[in-house]
């Protein structure tokens, strides 16, 4: 357990807290990207090994020292992919609430009850 | 009110939750399997000074095609949502006021350093921390500064829906190159590995990572083109 891993969970928490009570569409998109930033600063900390450097194999790192000197990759590799995905996904919602919004002029989530049973 | 009582209840219970993982967490002192078995063989095996691109292009890269794909799309749905008919086009009309002197002056001298810093990102992808969607983000961000700083600019849409298509086709097909040539499927040695540490190295990744590169860049931008034009 380290201070990433707390701040990881708190803006997990914050953003799934924002998504929840929220009734402008845009906090609530915005509550689920700082979700997101949390789940990917926890996923990076799970990788971590204390005392240990990038897994970047240069003149610092020589090839054959690298298992015993390098942070786990493969959750790194995880996050690169989740963050373009993050931000695709983002600019599809943020569109979605253009479109209502120039439907509607409101931007309110409870004025659109089409879906509501 | 009692919908805010509940989503309290509901995030105290993920609290708890979170809580216990956080106890329980022990801290890593090696690396996991799969990650052992990438740091001994990804240098000698792939040439790759950098393990995670190593794993990002190649041994994950199915994975990296389909966070393409989903790029791809997501940049499709934006421009058919945000399309506007011809008609549409000609009603709205409001005047704009030009950006200040300091903004254009400096995007003048910016623009080209963040494209060339954006260039310089994807190129050395397999050798220091960076890559394609990175490099991708940099240049769209000049974009960007272009769009604040005039307001006339425009991107030419033949120029990047062609440079997006190309490089999207010429990614598959170096993917597919690798059946014949090599291991498998994005297979990075179908070209020599070259010596290990230079520019040239790493067989088709910096190849593959300037595809990815200007995919990635001229969709972002393509997105915030979209989205700037239909808030005018």
């Amino acid at each position: 357990m380290n201070i990433i891993h707390v701040i990881g969970f708190a803006l997990m928490l914050i953003g799934i807290w924002g998504m929840l009570t929220q009734k402008n569409m845009i906090k609530i998109i915005l509550g689920l990207a700082i979700a997101e930033t949390g789940v990917q600063l926890v996923m990076v900390a799970f990788g971590f090994i204390k005392g240990r450097t990038a897994p970047i194999l240069d003149a610092a790192v020589p090839v054959k020292d690298a298992v015993d000197m390098i942070v786990d990759p493969v959750p790194q590799a995880l996050v690169l992919t989740a963050i373009v995905i993050g931000v695709a996904v983002n600019a599809l919602m943020l569109t979605f609430v253009i479109k209502l919004y120039q439907k509607k002029r409101s931007l309110s989530i409870t004025e659109y009850k089409d879906l509501k049973w | 009110m009692i919908k805010k009582m509940f989503s309290f209840i509901l995030i105290i219970f993920l609290f708890l939750i979170l809580f216990e993982l956080l106890n329980n967490l022990t801290e890593n002192k090696k690396l996991s399997g799969v990650a052992k078995e990438y740091a001994e063989r990804g240098a000698a095996e792939l040439g790759t000074a950098n393990l995670v691109t190593s794993i990002v292009v190649t041994y994950r890269g199915l994975d990296t095609l389909g966070e393409v794909s989903v790029l791809f799309i997501a940049a499709t749905g934006v421009a058919v949502l945000l399309r506007r008919r011809k008609d549409e086009e000609i009603l709205i009309q409001k005047v704009k006021r030009q950006s200040s002197e300091i903004l254009q002056t400096g995007t003048d001298l910016l623009v080209p350093i963040i494209i060339m810093f954006g260039v310089y990102i994807f190129i050395n992808g397999h050798l220091s921390p960076g890559g394609g969607f990175q490099g991708g983000a940099v240049i769209a961000s000049a974009v960007l500064l272009s769009f604040l700083s005039d307001i006339n600019y425009k991107i030419n849409h033949t120029v990047f829906g062609l440079i997006e298509s190309l490089s999207g086709v010429f990614y598959v097909l170096i993917g597919v190159l690798g059946i014949f040539l090599a291991g498998g499927f994005l297979d990075n040695r179908i070209l020599p590995l070259g010596e290990y540490g230079t520019i040239l190295s790493a067989g088709a990744i910096p190849l593959i990572y300037t595809l990815i590169g200007l995919k990635v860049g001229t969709e972002l931008a393509s997105i915030i083109d979209n989205m700037k034009r239909d808030s005018e």
